[in-house]
This record gives C-alpha cells, sequence and structure tokens, in this order.
C-alpha cells in the first residue's frame, strides 16, 4: 500500500533494512563457518544495501518535489484495539538523506575494517554486528511510526553495546558498553513516555497521524502536555546523541574498535537524536518552551565538548569529545526551529564525512603506533604517513571550518542561524555558537599538530639513545584502509559547497521540514562570517604555536583549575555519581532494608513467634504420666468451674 | 443421718484418690488411687440414686464395677511387664514418649 507520491521505486524500501538484516544473520548465526570469507559478505550486504538506496534516491531525484514524501506499508504489526500500528517505512528526502549517509559511510568503513581487523580473530562476528548496526539504523531512520523507530533505536543501542565492549577481554571494554547501554536507557525511558503521552492525546504513533494534528496548534492537547512530550523527546535524543546531561557514555565508548567509534559514535548513531527531533518538529513547534530547552541543552553541550576536547590527550577521547560538541551544533539548530532543520541536517551529513574520516585516520595512526592513543606519544608523523597525514588534514580543515571545505557551508550556516531571533536569545546562542567555533579551531589542530607536526617523542630504534620513549616503526596503512579514507577526504572537502550551493540541500529537504521564511540575524552576515574566521584562524594559530613550535611534553604539564577539570571531563562522572549512582544506591539500599526489616521482618516474625509458641507448648508433653494426670484435674476444675458459673 | 454425708465421703475419698494419683510414684499405689477414685464415684452414682429414687444411678455403679475389673487386669499386666523390662515401677522412669 502506497500513498501520496508517484515514486516507482517505493517497494523497494524494505530492502534496506532486510539486506543488512540477511547478512547480520548469516554472519552470527552460521557461526565460525563463515570466519574464511564472513567479513567479505558483511561489506557485500553493506554495499548492496547503498546500491538499493541510491536507485532510490535517483527516482527521487526524478519525482516532483511535491511527490517525494511516501510511506509503504508493508503489513499489520499491531491490531490491538484502539491501538493499530503499521509494519510502514517512510520514504522522503529526510530519510533518504539517512540511508545514503548511513550505507556510503558504512561501507567504506566495512572495507576499511576488512584490513584494521585483519588479526582479529573475531573478524567475522565484528562484521555481523556491524551489518546488524546498518539494518537497526536504517529501521531507525525509515519507520513511520514512533514505534518502528523505538525498534531501530533499541536495535542500534544494542549494536553500540556489543561494538564498545567488542574486545570484553578487557574489564574496562565492557564496563565502557555497559555504561553506554544503561545510559541510554535513561533517554529511552524518555521516548517510551514520549509515545504514551502520543498515544494519550492523538490515539495514534504514526507520523502521518501525530506531526500534523501537533502542527494544526495544541489546541486540542494543551501547552503542558505538548512541552512534555517535547521535552521527553529531547531527553531521548540527549541520551543517544550524548548531549547534557547524559553526555558521560561517549567517551568511554572508545573503547570499542575504531571504525566502531567512526561509524556509530561519530557518523550515524550519535546523529539519530537530532533525526528524531527534526523528525518532531511540528510536535517542538507546539511547544515553545521544549523547543528553547533543545536549543539550551545544544548550546551547552557544544561549549562543554569543545572545552573536555582541549585537554584530552587520548587521540580518540580528543575526537569523542568534540563530536558531542559538533552534535551540540546540530541539537542547537534543530532548536531554532524551522529555520535550523535544514542546517542541522546539513551539518550532520557533512560531519558523518569528516569525522568519520578523521576516526580512520586516528585508527591508521593508531595501527602505526602499536596501538599508542597518547598523542602526547607521537609528533612528525606526516612524513611517515603521507596519505594518513593529508586526508586526516582535510577533515581537520573541514571541521574548522575553512572555506570551502564541507563543514564551513554548514557550521557557518547555523551560526548565522543561531544569531537570527528576538531579545537575549540570538545573543546566547549565537555567542555560544561563535565561540564553539574557536575553541573547536583549538583543539583539532592542537590534535593535528600534536599528531603529525613537532618533535618526535618516540624513537624509530633501540639504538638512538635511551630517553624513555617508547620505539615505533610507523608505516602508512594498507591500501583497503587509505581508500575509504581518500574517499571520506574527498566528501569533506567537496560534498558542502556542493550541497550549498543554490540551497540544493535546504530545498531538497523543503517537503519534510516545510520552507523557512529567511530572517536577517542581529549582525550583518559578513560580519559573522568574518568574525567566525578570525576565531577560527585564532584557535588554529594558538595550537600552532603552542603544539608545533613548542616542544609537547609527554608528561601533562601542570595546569590551571579548568584545564584540570576539562582532562577528567568537567567531572562529569563524579558528578553523575554523586548525584544519581550514588542516591540510588542508598534508595536501593534503603528499600531492600525496608523490605527485610518491614515486609520480611513482619512475617518472619510472625512464623518464628508462632514457632516459638509451639516450642513452649511442646515442652509440656513432657512424658510424666503425673503431669498428665494433674492437666487432666485441671481441665475438669475448669470444665466443672464453667458449668457452675453457666448454672448459677 | 443426712444422706449429704455420703457426698461428702465420696468427695474425699476422690480427693484422697486423686492426691495420690498424682503425688506417688509407685505404679501400683498409684493404681491403688485410680481404684479410689472409681469408688469415690461409685458411693455419689449410689448417693444419687437413693436421693433420686433412680436405679440408673445404681446401673451405673455396676458398670463401673466391671470396667474397673477389666482395667485392673490390663493395667496390672501392663505394670508387671513394664517392671520386667525396666526392673522399676515408678511411674516417672516411663516417660519415652517425651520428644
Amino acid at each position: 500500500m502506497d500513498t501520496q507520491t508517484t515514486m516507482q521505486t517505493l517497494s523497494l524500501a524494505p530492502w534496506l533494512v532486510a539486506t543488512p538484516m540477511i547478512g547480520a544473520l548469516v554472519l552470527l548465526v552460521a557461526g565460525r563457518r563463515t570466519d574464511r570469507w564472513g567479513h567479505w559478505l558483511g561489506v557485500l550486504a553493506s554495499a548492496a544495501t547503498f546500491v538499493v538506496g541510491l536507485v532510490m534516491l535517483l527516482d527521487m531525484l526524478g519525482t516532483p518535489a511535491d511527490q517525494r514524501v511516501g510511506t509503504h506499508t508493508v503489513g499489520t504489526w499491531i491490531d490491538s484495539g484502539p491501538l493499530h500500528v503499521d509494519l510502514g517505512f517512510q520514504v522522503d528526502p529526510l530519510s533518504m538523506t539517512f540511508v545514503m549517509l548511513v550505507t556510503f559511510v558504512g561501507t567504506l568503513i566495512h572495507v576499511y575494517s576488512v584490513a584494521y581487523m585483519d588479526h582479529d580473530v573475531d573478524r567475522r562476528r565484528f562484521f555481523g554486528y556491524l551489518n546488524l548496526f546498518v539494518a537497526a539504523m536504517l529501521l531507525l531512520v525509515l519507520a513511520d511510526s514512533y514505534l518502528l523507530l523505538f525498534v531501530g533505536w533499541e536495535g542500534v543501542g544494542l549494536a553500540s553495546f556489543l561494538l564498545i565492549g567488542f574486545w570484553d577481554g578487557k574489564r574496562e571494554n565492557a564496563v565502557a558498553g555497559k555504561k553506554a547501554f544503561v545510559m541510554n536507557r535513561v533517554g529511552d525511558m524518555g521516548l517510551i513516555v514520549a509515545m504514551m503521552l502520543l498515544l494519550a492525546t492523538f490515539g495514534s504513533v504514526r507520523f502521518a497521524d501525530v506531526l500534523p494534528a501537533a502542527g494544526e496548534g495544541a489546541t486540542a492537547a494543551g501547552q503542558a502536555t505538548m512541552t512534555a512530550i517535547g521535552l521527553m523527546l529531547l531527553l531521548a535524543a540527549c541520551g543517544k546523541s550524548a548531549q547534557l546531561p547524559l553526555q558521560a557514555w561517549l567517551g568511554d565508548a572508545m573503547a570499542g574498535p575504531t571504525p566502531v567509534s567512526a561509524l556509530i559514535h561519530a557518523a550515524t548513531m550519535v546523529t539519530a537524536g537530532v533525526y528524531l527531533l527534526v523528525r518532531s518538529g511540528p510536535i517542538l513547534e507546539a511547544a515553545p518552551d521544549a523547543q528553547l530547552v533543545v536549543a539550551i541543552v545544544g548550546a551547552l553541550t557544544l561549549l562543554f565538548g569543545a572545552v573536555v576536547g582541549t585537554a584530552k590527550d587520548d587521540i580518540k577521547k580528543a575526537l569523542a569529545a568534540s563530536t558531542m560538541s559538533q552534535i551540540g551544533y546540530m541539537m542547537l539548530a534543530a532548536g531554532l526551529g524551522p529555520i535550523g532543520y535544514a542546517f542541522a541536517i546539513f551539518h550532520l551529513l557533512t560531519h558523518g564525512f569528516f569525522k568519520a574520516g578523521l576516526f580512520l585516520g586516528a585508527g591508521s595512526v593508531m595501527h602505526a603506533m602499536d596501538e599508542d592513543v597518547n598523542m602526547r606519544r607521537f609528533g612528525g608523523l606526516a612524513r611517515l604517513l603521507p596519505v594518513t597525514a593529508i586526508t586526516m588534514g582535510l577533515g581537520w580543515l573541514a571541521i574548522l571550518g575553512v572555506p570551502p571545505f564541507s563543514g564551513f557551508w554548514s557550521k557557518d550556516k547555523i551560526i548565522e542561524a543561531a544569531f537570527v531571533g528576538e531579545g537575549w536569545r540570538p545573543w546566547v546562542f549565537g555567542l555560544a555558537a561563535l565561540l564553539g567555533a574557536g575553541i573547536t579551531a583549538y583543539y583539532m589542530s592542537r590534535l593535528f599538530f600534536m599528531t603529525f607536526a613537532g618533535r618526535r617523542r618516540w624513537r624509530p630504534d633501540e639504538g638512538a639513545g635511551d630517553d624513555g620513549a617508547p620505539v615505533r616503526h610507523p608505516h602508512e596503512s594498507p591500501r583497503l584502509m587509505t581508500w575509504p579514507m581518500i574517499v571520506l577526504a574527498a566528501g569533506s572537502v567537496f560534498l558542502g559547497g556542493f550541497l550549498a550551493l543554490g540551497d540544493r540541500f535546504v530545498t531538497w529537504l523543503e517537503p519534510v521540514t516545510g520552507h523557512a521564511e529567511h530572517h536577517e540575524p542581529v549582525l550583518p552576515v559578513w560580519l559573522l562570517m568574518t568574525l567566525t574566521l578570525v576565531l577560527v584562524v585564532l584557535g588554529a594559530l594558538l595550537a600552532f604555536r603552542q603544539f608545533a613550535v613548542a616542544a609537547v611534553p609527554v608528561e601533562p604539564p601542570p595546569a590551571p583549575a579548568v584545564v584540570r577539570a576539562a582532562r577528567v571531563d568537567l567531572y562529569q562522572d563524579a558528578v553523575n555519581e554523586s548525584l544519581v549512582m550514588r542516591p540510588g544506591q542508598y534508595l536501593t539500599r534503603a528499600l531492600v532494608y525496608s523490605d527485610r526489616t518491614a515486609v520480611d521482618g513482619g512475617w518472619l516474625g510472625l512464623a518464628g513467634g508462632i514457632g516459638r509458641l509451639g516450642a513452649r507448648l511442646r515442652r509440656m508433653q513432657n512424658g510424666y504420666v503425673r503431669t498428665y494426670a494433674a492437666t487432666m484435674l485441671g481441665g475438669l476444675g475448669v470444665v466443672g468451674l464453667v458449668v457452675w458459673v453457666l448454672a448459677s | 443421718m443426712e444422706i449429704t454425708n455420703y457426698l461428702g465421703l465420696a468427695v474425699i475419698l476422690f480427693a484422697i484418690g486423686a492426691t495420690t494419683v498424682l503425688l506417688r510414684r509407685n505404679a501400683i499405689v498409684v493404681f491403688m488411687g485410680v481404684e479410689l477414685m472409681l469408688n469415690a464415684t461409685n458411693l455419689a452414682f449410689v448417693t444419687f440414686a437413693r436421693i433420686h429414687g433412680d436405679v440408673t444411678g445404681q446401673v451405673l455403679a455396676f458398670f463401673v464395677m466391671v470396667v474397673a475389673a477389666a482395667e485392673v487386669v490390663v493395667g496390672l499386666a501392663i505394670i508387671i511387664t513394664i517392671f520386667r523390662s525396666r526392673r522399676s515401677a515408678s511411674v516417672d522412669d516411663v516417660n519415652l514418649l517425651h520428644s
């Protein structure tokens, strides 16, 4: 059953989910038998999905813009009285954007992983999980109802958990997986509550029913209900996208293999929260308070992540902090309303390319440096890893927002949109975004220079004087790893400009996000652009002076309190521990204690009392005939007394 | 002579019998106490039969005698058996049912 569209290939939508799912099932069910060729099957499944997606994209491009939104219903999923949920797929420009991002970047990372995981005995299982992730992520973005989206939502959470703890032989990896899973559950509760509220308010969880109803105004629902739904959706997005206050899991998630960090914890899964909010746009517009909170959370997280990124010495954790910060930009844009939606998704897309490229580059560097992640032990690698250095360099320029690289086109638009509005908002959000751009330039340049520039803080061989530096033999990665990096670097360079020209991307998304009126920012656009660039250049120059020209100490030097705080993620774990974990533990302990003493204690006490009474009574049976005789006599006396009292 | 004196005698005899049963350890003596109580009851039955002019009490006294005779036979046999096996006629030694 297809609706509203003249697209020919709509019925291919289920295959987007089924193809990688089949790959995952074969790899995980057939087990070790597929060890020899399993990784290529994984690549094939992902590539085939990309081809299906490409066919659908071409078909959609050939369809008039007003015909591009359609749903394809496979059948009834749940039919229970008033609750009716179809197994339906939403095909529109927004979901197709995600399909292309997930399958294209996903396929490249599959190829990269073939070489990266070459020496791992569990490579086949790894590819099974990767395919599972792709299937779940596509289900998430293609679902036509919140409930089906939730299935994908949980699926990507499962895949993320399995892949973070992939090397679960080490305890901290397994703990990191658990931490990610538990924190995600908090967000999932938000989505569940939001669905309950939607069902109670609109009687449906289908996008096609809920979103127009919400868009027509919150007359029936009431402002408070809409705000509650919006905040619950935001909670869900915070959990999945590592935004304040549920951001603490992302840094630890770097325990997973680097391709996982690139695909799941940078390019795709963590952006699911942004997708959810943009998809739920009409709900947020009906709840301005919730929308404001979204923007505030985004602004706070973009600064939080940026500050943490400046102090991290672990190359992957620095990138993770950067991911958090960049998703903060997207959330900020999503919280700005219709003018921000397209830019949020645009930045998500370009970020997917350059951040995946940066992570793959980091993986390549780690590969060369014997899996070391400490940037203080890197340095001077540019000449030895030329392809890695150039591809990472392009990604670095893209994330800095240097024109004409991809990041410039998307991030600059978000900064511009943040300055639109009245009252205090444009100043607060705009300045936060502007400041974030400067800090981003500083920490990304720091990462780049510490790794590739400056003096070597390692030794190429044993003989060159023992100064305590580790011995490394850096070498460029094999072609299977460099080619995906090159393709992603090309995307980092050209994609943004290509899609920004003539507002192509914004127009492309209009069937979903609606047409946004153009508003002038409170400051002129040329001034904003200049300010951004000046801040970026300043940040980069500062990093250049500190980490390329000056010698980088191999031990973290003593630093002011702010830097010390940033090194430990601004005490996020300590805060979570003291505010949530400890009180939670006390609460459960108190509950267990009261259960033991009050509930168990009551019944055990009663049973014990009866037992003791029995023991006391038993003592009367002492076996002495004369005692029994006395008892009988006493009983006779009592009976006589009773008879006498009753008779008189 | 007051007829209620017989009842007083019956009560006294019963009390003596009961005291004997409760206080003495020797099974034979306890047995004698039981017999004394039975006979005190018999005396009460007969007295009441006389008071009410009804022979039921006398008939019941006969029943009690018959049952008492049978009880003596069985009881003495048990006592002798216990004495044979335990070399004691004390009722306090026969407390095997205790716990």
